[in-house]
């Protein structure tokens, strides 16, 4: 359905964009998840034909995006991040000029405005200028506008970013429920809401992408590493270069410290290698003592961490 | 260029044109038109004690002069900045499309503002014979100056995110478009060169259809005027994100 193609994006010399590639499924919830910056402001301002790529194509349904970007902008519903909306004009005032520009037919107007309200839980407000709005309702304008013309593919920017949990909820229930037909593409860094939501998640930084797969999957794969805390009383940097020259150990850091002699040490093991027993018995060796000993699997927010140092 | 065409032009259009009348500011801005035209025009009307336009006319350019960038300021700059243009410009429509409405909703406003003077010629017919020749051939000639000024001013607006930039630019740009063929400037330019600024001038083309006479080269040279304008102003437009 959605094609993307070597995408390049250049602003000067600095690369936003750097060669991305990737393909969306009809039906499909695509999460996109990057730290700020990162570049998933861009690509969506790409596919929505705002801007143009410096080199590489995207496609949806075989139609490119900068050769005839009415024809695919008819397809897409977009909420971009800042919710712009015409501050001077009444709710109902602009839902009727969305309807009109996407070209929804005279006689439906009135009842499609009718059904988005509802589904957007607008009906209080229909009569307020847009600039009296809250931040949750401007948010619900904003998405009433993306899905008025019942889109094949629905790209939201930073959707829940400002709204309160139970905003949050509604939202995302919204965005699922509107996944079930149609294409959702939407970005956050809030990793939670990947998983509550998305069948896939795309992993980005410093425009590349770092990660992809689905959120269980990635999560799985990151649960096959185990993490083991461990809190040691003896000089820091001492115990720390031991930690570090240990077998089976991929890497080891200072997480914490309790008073000057006792420190908390995360410790990252092999794959399939249980520790517990040779590291204590290290330690002991040394004379230092334990204080506290803890394992626990990576998540998808380590995993995250990993990816986008 | 077909009917969906046009449709998507009339629709942005209508949302524009309605964008002036939310404000107060477009009351204010028809009150004051209206208040200085009239004042300034009358205050001398009945000491010359002739039933006849030419001093409004004489007026009016630069009356427009200040008004004109006053309508388009806020057209782009604000669409820059609040991020709406980002919304305008992701909908089903050309960059052509948008400025034509923008344009055409500026141009029916000036239009409503010039409609409104016509009380002038209505109650000078009332007070003896009038010459309805020059009126509507200077009512026609304004319209055409006052486009010129809006296509000017669209541009301008274009290129800055700040609306008072917008309205210093665009007023400074018009005054020289507009003075390009005064007297003084044709008078201290030099030989070859004055024929040529005498037609490039905003102003010397009004005078000619404000007599009265309305010739096509008149009017091919402000719509090409207006026309080279919009299509810098879609050119702007286009190297969005360009940075």
């Amino acid at each position: 359905m959605i094609e993307i193609k070597n995408l390049t994006k250049k602003f000067g010399n600095t690369k936003v964009l750097d060669d991305i590639s990737l393909e969306v499924k009809r039906g499909e919830i695509l999460g996109f998840l990057g730290p700020n910056g990162a570049g998933k402001t861009t690509t969506m301002k790409i596919i929505t034909g705002f801007w143009s790529p410096s080199s590489g194509s995207v496609k949806i349904d075989g139609i490119d995006v900068v050769k005839n970007s009415v024809e695919t902008r008819k397809k897409i519903g977009y909420l971009p991040e800042t919710v712009p909306l015409y501050e001077d004009m009444r709710v109902y005032e602009y839902l009727k000029f969305i309807a009109e520009i996407r070209g929804i037919n005279k006689g439906d107007i009135k009842g499609r405005i009718k059904e988005v309200v509802n589904d957007c839980g607008l009906s209080k407000v229909l009569r307020k200028p847009i600039e009296e709005l809250s931040k949750g309702y401007r948010q619900r304008v904003g998405l009433a506008q993306a899905i008025m013309h019942e889109p094949d593919i629905l790209i939201l920017d930073e959707p829940t970013t400002g709204l309160d949990p139970n905003q949050i909820t509604e939202i995302r229930d919204l965005i699922k429920s509107i996944g079930k037909e149609k294409t959702v593409i939407f970005s956050t860094h809030i990793l939670s809401e990947v998983s509550a939501t998305c069948d896939r998640v795309i992993i980005v930084n410093n425009g590349k992408i770092v990660g992809e797969g689905k959120p269980d999957e990635l999560a799985k794969k990151a649960g096959s590493k185990e993490l083991i805390y461990v809190k040691i009383k003896g000089p820091k940097n001492e115990v720390l270069k031991t930690l570090e020259n240990m077998d089976n150990i991929e890497k080891a850091s200072v997480k914490d410290k309790e008073t000057d002699e006792i420190y908390g040490y995360e410790i990252e093991p092999k794959a399939g290698v249980d520790l517990r027993e040779y590291l204590s018995m290290t330690v002991m060796k040394r004379g230092w003592s334990i204080f506290e000993f803890s394992k626990r699997s990576m998540s998808l927010e380590d995993v995250f961490k990993e990816l986008t140092k | 260029m077909n009917k969906e065409y046009l449709k998507t032009i009339y629709c942005l259009f209508k949302k524009e044109l309605m964008s002036y009348f939310n404000s107060p500011i477009a009351y204010i801005f028809i009150g004051v038109f209206l208040v200085v035209g009239n004042w300034l025009f009358f205050k001398s009307f009945f000491l010359i004690g002739q039933v006849s336009m030419r001093g409004y006319f004489d007026l009016l350019p630069w009356i427009f002069l200040f008004l004109s960038p006053a309508i388009t300021m806020r057209l782009w700059s604000e669409e820059k900045k609040s991020g709406t243009i980002e919304f305008l410009l992701t909908l089903p429509v050309t960059d052509w499309q948008v400025v034509w409405a923008k344009f055409l909703g500026a141009l029916s406003f000036l239009f409503i503002s010039l409609l409104l003077t016509f009380t002038i010629p209505i109650s000078m017919a009332t007070l003896g014979n009038i010459d309805w020749g020059p009126v509507v051939g200077s009512y026609l000639g304004s319209l055409f100056l006052g486009g010129s000024y809006l296509a000017l001013g669209l541009f301008i607006s274009s290129l800055t995110k700040n609306q008072i930039i917008a309205f210093i630019l665009a007023l400074v740009g018009s005054f020289a478009a507009f003075m390009l063929s005064a007297e003084f400037v044709l008078m201290g330019a030099p030989n070859f060169l004055a024929p040529i600024l005498k037609f490039l001038g905003l102003g010397s083309h009004f005078y000619n259809i404000a007599k009265g006479v309305i010739d096509s080269k008149d009017i091919i040279y402000y719509c090409s005027f207006i026309f080279i304008f919009l299509w810098l102003n879609v050119k702007v437009i286009e190297t969005r994100g360009w940075k």
